[in-house]
């Protein structure tokens, strides 16, 4: 099954590398990886989707937790959250086409952030499989390239995460 | 075969004048009290003021201030200004091995003996990547080391300089933490943190990675007692009091109970309560190989080790017991074997420091995550209560089935009056010894034949890389031990192979009189490598004919260390004495049946009660 885990880390040199190396040594899996610095710049948030059996999610977590510098471990997936995720997609589009890509834009609700004569590039926001979607209707219209962030995910109501 | 002892050993002396060295060994000036307490004098008080150090000086009064006395290493050009500074120290003996593995396996060894952490130093580069596998073996095992490596200058770090590596990317995933200080501001903070990770929860290697500049540069330090505080790193030391009932409970219905503890009842020092709360219970109790020494060897209620060359009396009852206790263990596969045929009628209650190690290979009913010194000691409380007593289930009949299996005497052997057998020069040893050795073993058939037929009736005198199966382990272990503990005897049994992995730490011994007694068991084979050949690939002994080994005595002679040898049974028992009766140290090679294996066995992936006997 598909997990969320949001990891709060002390922001110093190393900390992302412990984490994903953690990953790589003991064989777990890594589908997306989101990283910022939040606050005053001394932790940063890292959001993380991996993928496995419900023992695994726990040795994954409890390893996560056993790192000196890491502080909070939580998995998203227990509770009510939301997550997010941004694609920027460049489309090569001409002519009559032009018309089509903008109206997909529009469909999920995303914004075109940059225009030439013979491209978009459009900026989506929304789940990840918002996006997919997306994606999928864009696709056929010729697309040059494509990024996405990874998932970033936070819990509902008014409690920290 | 006499070789010379260490007394005929030439006295080192100083290349450039001529005169003898000894002065600046404090190990060779204090004689037979080899690693005794130094001076404590002129040490800062804590709470002094604070004062300006250079970045070596900072490690060295850091180092005073946790109470280091010893350390092991191997200098280099990046930590010159850090030795120049420890060599002013007469608080801190530094002991020179041959190699930077050794000096982390002898760090790791005096680490095994005391409980205290064991301190390493090695250079930048190669001397960083030699110390990989002992910071391996120490992680494996988890053992408080702390591995100071020196590190070229920080403007030159990523710049592929002369004798650079990544030492922290190198040992990320073989230590329990590591650190680059590049800034000599938080030196000391690093050093004290290094410490307390070491030793706290889960013990295991800290490396700290200085810069060569480091050591120059000048901070503000103050003896601060070793405080340290770390927010995000706080191991549990109680465990849950509902969880710990619960587990009574369990034992006190239990109608085949059974005890099996590992390295952590050892780390933990926890054999006193386990011993307690055994007896308590009347249960029957295991050790794995890390565990060997946390319960009493010669006890009845002790079954021996178990696993992939346990006795025959302890596998089966780990397969037919219906509530296991686990003490600081972690279900590793060479003890499990078939997991999912592991301990198949039993609850499991596990306790340990370590919450990954609780359900990582074997579902576990009952997790008890805390300290096991401490939970074993409440669960002792809760047992010594009347209920628990009166409503305890009758063991009598679980008991009976137990003697049947220890009737099968799987350790059985038969000496003849030809060829020496392995089993019968580690038997003989522990009879003429009285089981009061300290041992290290290196890694194969003899280290099994080791915790076999070596019975501990305490804990931390037996070293053995039991995680990672170091071979070259046992003979750096050992000299840690004996700079450790200066009044014991402490014997090394290794194999042909193994022997010749770190044969080179015998100059250590000579240059700083540590005696430490070698046996070999010669049979020119890696012996375990063999073995495995010739039960699962057809015989076909594919590069583990080892038969040009060289000549021990000669080897031990060279070395100004003396040689023993003994061909036949009948010299065995001779020659052990003479090896512990002589206050040097010493090699005694066994040559012994070329073609035989350790048994019982139960090979690897195959279920406990499938064991070969013989």
């Amino acid at each position: 099954m598909r997990h969320v885990l949001s990891v709060q880390v002390e922001n110093e040199p190393g900390v992302l590398s412990r984490v994903v190396g953690l990953f790589s040594a003991r064989g777990f899996n890594i589908e997306s990886l989101a990283v910022a610095p939040v606050g005053d710049g001394t932790k940063s948030s890292i959001t993380m989707v991996t993928i496995g059996e419900e023992e695994i999610i726990e040795q994954i977590v409890k390893q996560l937790n056993k790192l000196i510098r890491p502080g909070r471990v939580v998995d998203l997936t227990e509770g009510p959250h939301v997550e997010r995720e941004l694609m920027l997609v460049k489309v090569a589009a001409q002519q009559e086409v032009r018309a089509e890509v903008l109206r997909i834009a529009d469909i999920f609700r995303s914004r075109v952030i940059d225009a030439t004569p013979v491209s978009f590039i459009v900026e989506v926001t929304g789940s990840s499989d918002k996006l997919d979607a997306c994606l999928a209707l864009l696709t056929p219209l010729g697309v040059v390239e494509m990024v996405r962030t990874g998932k970033v995910a936070i819990s509902r109501g008014d409690k920290r995460t | 075969m006499a070789g010379a002892g260490h007394e005929s050993v030439t006295i080192p002396v100083d290349f450039h004048t001529g005169k003898s060295i000894l002065r600046r060994f404090p190990a060779f000036r204090m004689g037979p009290e080899r690693g005794g307490t130094p001076d404590r004098r002129g040490k800062p008080e804590s709470g002094e003021k604070s004062v300006k150090l250079t970045g070596a000086e900072i490690i060295v009064q850091t180092l005073r201030e946790l109470n280091v006395r010893h350390m092991f290493g191997y200098p280099g050009g990046v930590v010159l200004t850090l030795y120049d500074e420890i060599m002013k120290c007469p608080d801190i003996q530094h002991f020179l091995v041959r190699h930077e593995q050794g000096a982390l396996h002898a760090a790791d060894g005096y680490a095994r003996v005391t409980g205290e952490v064991g301190v390493a130093l090695v250079t930048s580069g190669p001397g960083a990547t030699n110390a990989v596998t002992g910071l391996a073996t120490a992680h494996m095992d988890s053992i408080p080391v702390v591995c100071l490596s020196g590190q070229v200058p920080s403007n030159l770090i990523g710049n592929d300089a002369f004798q650079e590596a990544d030492t922290v990317g190198l040992t990320r995933s073989c230590t329990k933490h590591n650190y680059l200080v590049k800034d000599v501001n938080q030196l000391a903070r690093v050093l004290r943190e290094a410490f307390y990770i070491a030793r706290t929860g889960r013990p295991g290697p800290v490396l700290v990675d200085i810069p060569k500049d480091v050591l120059a540069l000048k901070a503000d330090w103050e003896n601060l007692g070793g405080r340290v505080d770390i927010p995000s790193y706080k191991p549990t030391i109680a465990g849950h009091t509902g969880q710990i009932r619960k587990a009574v409970k369990l034992l006190q219905k239990a109608q085949r109970p059974m005890i099996y503890s590992g390295g952590g009842a050892v780390l933990g020092n926890a054999a006193p309560e386990l011993t307690q709360l055994t007896r308590a219970l009347n249960a029957p109790i295991t050790n794995t190989l890390m565990g060997l020494g946390a319960y009493p060897a010669q006890d009845r209620q002790f079954l021996g080790m178990l696993g992939m060359h346990g006795t025959y009396e302890a596998n089966m009852a780990v397969t037919h017991c219906d509530v296991l206790l686990a003490v600081g263990a972690r279900f590793d596969d060479r003890v499990t074997g078939k997991i999912e045929e592991f301990a198949p009628e039993a609850q499991i209650i596990h306790i340990d420091v370590d919450p990954t190690s609780i359900s990582k290979n074997v579902k576990v009913h009952v997790p008890i995550v805390g300290d096991v010194k401490h939970v074993l000691a409440r669960m002792n409380e809760l047992v010594m209560e009347a209920p628990f007593r009166k409503h305890q289930a009758d063991l009598a009949p679980w008991w009976v089935r137990i003697e049947e299996w220890r009737q099968k005497d799987c350790l059985h052997y038969d000496q003849d009056d030809e060829t020496i057998l392995p089993q019968y020069v580690i038997h003989t040893l522990y009879k003429l010894s009285r089981g009061e050795l300290i041992v290290a073993t290196d890694v194969g058939q003899h280290q099994m034949w080791a915790a076999q037929f070596y019975g501990f009736d305490r804990p931390r005198r037996w070293l053995t890389s039991g995680g990672l199966g170091t071979m070259g382990y046992g003979l750096p272990a050992a000299l840690g031990a004996l700079v450790a503990k200066p009044d014991q005897k402490v014997v090394l049994i290794s194999g042909d192979a193994s022997i010749q992995m770190k044969i080179q730490e015998l100059g250590t011994a000579m240059q700083y009189r540590l005696p430490v007694k070698i046996i070999i068991l010669n049979n020119g084979y890696l012996g375990m490598v063999r073995q495995w050949q010739e039960l699962f690939y057809g015989r076909r002994y594919a590069a583990s004919d080892m038969s040009a080994t060289p000549d021990f005595q000669k080897l031990a002679e060279a070395y100004g260390a003396k040689g023993l040898l003994a061909e036949k049974p009948s010299q065995v028992e001779g020659v052990l004495q003479e090896m512990l009766d002589h206050d040097g140290t010493v090699i005694a090679e066994f040559r012994i049946r070329r073609e035989y294996n350790v048994y019982p066995m139960v090979p690897a992936g195959a279920a406990m009660k499938n064991m070969i006997l013989i």
